[in-house]
């Protein structure tokens, strides 16, 4: 693995070959934001919050950090005017959804974003996905997954498999930054196997 | 079937081919493609079939007369065509009734059926042949051309225009490097929308080191109201298939792939069919013409998701993935189907390929303009008297493909603008419309070419109105993976149906402008990054429009329903009940003698009286952003005799 030389926020960093610039940042330091990301997870590249402004070939461009390869010269900002914006645009449009997320509101605090800005539309979820690329990747269940698309996507568990699956994991509720994960769960579980929660939990 | 495994064979099978048709027989050429076929071509087909039958053609070996069911040549407006060589007789709106004059007179009397054929509407004179009607005569059909003289599902057809010789000319006097060359030579852009030079694109495929390549026609065609690609595909499969064989061998592919959505089953089937014939002759297959390229094409079905028409969406399909976007870089060039290098080009720019191998580079950058070379299809819809697909050269002015090609607006309406480029293109008004049309000079007025979408709108059209209709269009096609492009749609979506109902408020543009700004800059595919330009392009040239509906409630065009009412002008009522028996809410009150008054609580503003209102009483009106007046007492609403009390 060859030593990349990059600029971040006007600072030499070193990175390895293969890095993203989120990865790259985060060695020296440099936080960026981000939702759906998870180390563990492959990027996404769903929420764009973390999105940077990068220099390349004489141009400026906008590119999310955790899925951007790192390479030499490259020269990235990860505050800027147009960064900001789009942040804190991102974070209002997400708040509309989920008002109360912890994630979302310490975010908003920094981007400056109105969490009144947007009529409420309370779904609870910002769709990162974590959930259902976490039960995919990490535990290869795939109890829960995506529905629909565009502004009518969801998550949602498929009961067959979660009620199986579900009961000695539960790793994702964690991981979801606005705790819906767990409330699918639960309303999954009361629709599809009601009164099953007060029974004892199965021996695997 | 003869297996072709050289130039020399291929030649001399041509030849063989040539010498048994006769150019002097009369060959009955009629438009089987999806829009002629809509407008009953099959029962058209089946009636001259018959006709012959009855009329005893089919003994007459000297007067008997072929029959080809074609694909699109364009003139959709004007169908069931259908075109009679040698002479090229073009006749429009041809039904199954006409069958039996058609063979009398055309083939059996060598008459021309005068009512059949084209007439302008400026004068009366009846044009005869094909090449002379209006819209075909300003038009370069260079791709489209062939579609009227070859049957889609008979190789041979193909054949006999020169079909398969540039590839053999290709794979046989050329190495890869020199077809990459003159395909760069020419500067083909790709036509499926951004106009990335394919020759370049090839070339990122070819010089990755991976062995295994692949690559792809996009034939997902999906914007609303264009059908270019589906005409090509469905008329003339095989110049598509001779197109990918050629950048397949340029690239160093031996695996191709043709992606067509379902919802094109003639597509599918003409070129599933030419898949299997280009296998049977040896143009696909091992050791193709005896050159030692090997090469094989399938065809997949699309499932009827737009985005799939964004090349890595279209990979993640194919992979049998949802079909969600992936971040660029790495660009299917390095990194595509199976991870391995990939050429997605659509369909319209493999067909150029055969092209541009057949006559060089030159005859190329001959035509069009400095940056954008050869010509390009529209598929030129809305309120325009000629609808269709046209082919016409790069740098043709907007106004001629509207006016001269189109035939202009309709119904004596005035132009307002032409949106072009489908849900990612922008509107352009009167004031452009001397542009040169190409890939830059389109982009410079806030529009892109797209793969070809064409709308012309006229007076009636309201702008919102048009922002709000690609917005809900994207709406339903965003895959909703990244949040710009689901969320920035969702709220742009409804701040525009906010100001359609009159709910709009004072900075609603601004925010509109705002997040447009952000959609496009953060989103992950192309679909995202182009979705706001609906949006832009109406503010930046109907902000007036805009202001109208915020600020005075009114829309200018009389299209948002709830910023408009109906009325009826006692002075010009007659009573004459159409609109009163028409109206589908019982709004309108009234009777025989008795001027109709429309009650505005029962009205649902669907405009039904004000077209069926003869014109010359033309007593409804139309308001918006102004007060209906109060109803006609209805002591004074009886007419007595001629005159009205």
């Amino acid at each position: 693995m060859s030593e990349i030389l990059l600029q971040i926020d006007g600072n030499e960093v070193k990175a390895a070959e293969g890095m993203t610039i989120l990865e790259a940042a985060r060695s020296a330091g440099v936080t960026i934001p981000t939702l759906c990301h998870l180390e563990k997870l492959t990027p996404y590249g769903a929420c764009r919050i973390c999105t940077v402004e990068v220099d390349i070939g004489g141009r400026t461009g906008l590119f999310p950090s955790c899925l951007y390869p790192v390479a030499e010269g490259l020269v990235v900002r990860t505050r800027s005017d147009r960064v900001d914006r789009i942040r804190k645009m991102i974070l209002e449009w997400q708040l509309s959804h989920a008002p109360d997320s912890e994630q979302l509101k310490d975010l908003a605090q920094i981007y400056g974003a109105d969490k009144d800005r947007f009529e409420k539309e309370p779904s609870f979820c910002i769709l990162c996905g974590l959930c259902v690329r976490y039960c995919a990747e990490v535990k290869k269940k795939y109890a829960v997954g995506f529905n629909d698309r565009g502004p009518k996507r969801e998550i949602a568990f498929i009961a067959e498999v979660a009620s199986k699956e579900c009961w000695n994991c539960k790793e994702c509720f964690p991981l979801c930054p606005t705790s819906y994960a767990q409330a699918a769960y639960v309303l999954t579980e009361a629709l599809a196997f009601p009164g099953r929660a007060s029974e004892p939990i199965p021996k695997e | 079937m003869p297996r072709i495994n050289s130039p020399a064979e291929l030649e001399e099978f041509r030849q063989n081919v040539l010498s048994k048709r006769d150019p002097q027989k009369p060959c009955i050429s009629i438009c089987t493609g999806t829009g002629c076929l809509a407008l009953g071509a099959a029962k058209v087909v089946t009636a001259i079939k018959e006709e012959i039958k009855k009329q005893g053609l089919e003994s007459k070996v000297k007067v008997k007369a072929d029959i080809r069911e074609t694909g699109c040549p364009g003139f959709c407006e004007q169908g069931p065509l259908l075109v009679i060589y040698p002479e090229e007789i073009c006749y429009l709106q041809v039904q199954p009734g006409d069958a039996k004059e058609i063979i009398s007179e055309t083939i059996l009397a060598r008459k021309v059926v005068d009512r059949l054929l084209y007439s302008g509407s400026e004068t009366d004179d009846k044009i005869v042949q094909e090449s002379e009607i209006p819209f075909y005569k300003n038009q370069k059909r260079l791709l489209i051309g062939n579609n009227i003289k070859i049957d889609p599902k008979s190789i041979e057809d193909y054949l006999v225009v020169g079909g398969y010789k540039a590839l053999s000319k290709a794979l046989c006097e050329d190495t890869p490097e020199r077809v990459l060359d003159q395909v760069k030579t020419a500067n083909l852009r790709g036509r499926g929308g951004a106009g990335f030079p394919a020759g370049k694109k090839w070339e990122f495929t070819r010089n990755s080191r991976e062995k295994t390549k692949y690559v792809i026609v996009n034939a997902d065609e999906g914007d609303p109201g264009a059908f270019m690609d589906r005409a090509l595909l469905e008329g003339n499969p095989h110049s598509v298939l001779e197109g990918l064989l050629i950048g397949a061998y340029a690239i160093g592919a031996h695996h191709g792939y043709i992606y067509v959505r379902q919802e094109y089953p003639l597509a599918v089937e003409n070129a599933t069919i030419a898949i299997r014939q280009a296998e049977e002759y040896g143009f696909l297959g091992k050791n193709i013409l005896g050159s030692g390229f090997d090469f094989t094409v399938h065809l997949h079905q699309g499932a009827g998701a737009f985005v799939c028409g964004e090349e890595t969406s279209l990979l993640m399909s194919l992979e049998g993935k949802p079909g969600e976007p992936n971040q660029k870089p790495p660009y299917p060039a390095v990194k595509g189907l199976w991870g391995k290098p990939t050429n997605i080009n659509n369909v319209e720019t493999w067909a150029n390929v055969p092209l541009i191998i057949n006559n060089g580079a030159e005859f190329f950058t001959s035509i069009g303009t400095e940056k954008s070379k050869g010509t390009k299809i529209f598929s030129l819809v809305g309120k325009v008297n000629n609808t269709g697909l046209v082919e016409v050269p790069m740098g043709i002015t907007l106004r001629d493909i509207i006016y001269e090609i189109g035939g202009g607006v309709p119904g004596g309406k005035k132009f307002k603008a032409v949106q072009t480029g489908g849900p990612s293109g922008g509107c352009i008004p009167e004031e452009h419309l001397d542009i040169k049309v190409d890939f830059d000079e389109l982009a410079k007025v806030g529009a892109i070419m797209g793969s070809g979408g064409m709308i012309v709108m006229d007076e009636d059209t309201c702008m919102v109105d048009v922002a709000k209709y690609f917005l809900n269009f994207l709406t339903d096609e965003s895959c909703g993976k990244c949040s710009p492009c689901r969320e920035g749609i969702r709220q742009m979506l409804k701040i525009l149906t906010n100001i359609s109902q009159g709910k709009g408020k004072e900075d609603d543009v601004e925010l509109l402008q705002e997040m447009a700004e952000i959609t496009r800059d953060a989103s992950l595919c192309a679909l995202g990054g182009s979705a706001p330009n609906p949006v832009l392009s109406t503010i930046r040239y109907f902000r007036d429009e805009y202001e109208a509906h915020i600020k005075e409630g009114k829309c200018p065009a009389f299209v948002c329903r709830d910023l408009i009412n109906f009325c009826i002008d006692p002075e010009k009522c007659t009573a004459c009940m159409i609109c009163l028996r028409k109206c589908p809410a019982d709004a309108i009150i009234g009777g025989k003698k008795q001027i109709h008054v429309i009650d505005q609580e029962k009205c649902t503003n669907c405009g039904t009286c004000y077209e069926v209102c003869p014109p010359r009483f033309a007593a409804v009106r139309r308001l918006s952003g102004e007060r209906v007046p109060p109803p006609v007492p209805e002591e004074e609403r009886t007419i007595v005799g001629a005159s009205k009390k």
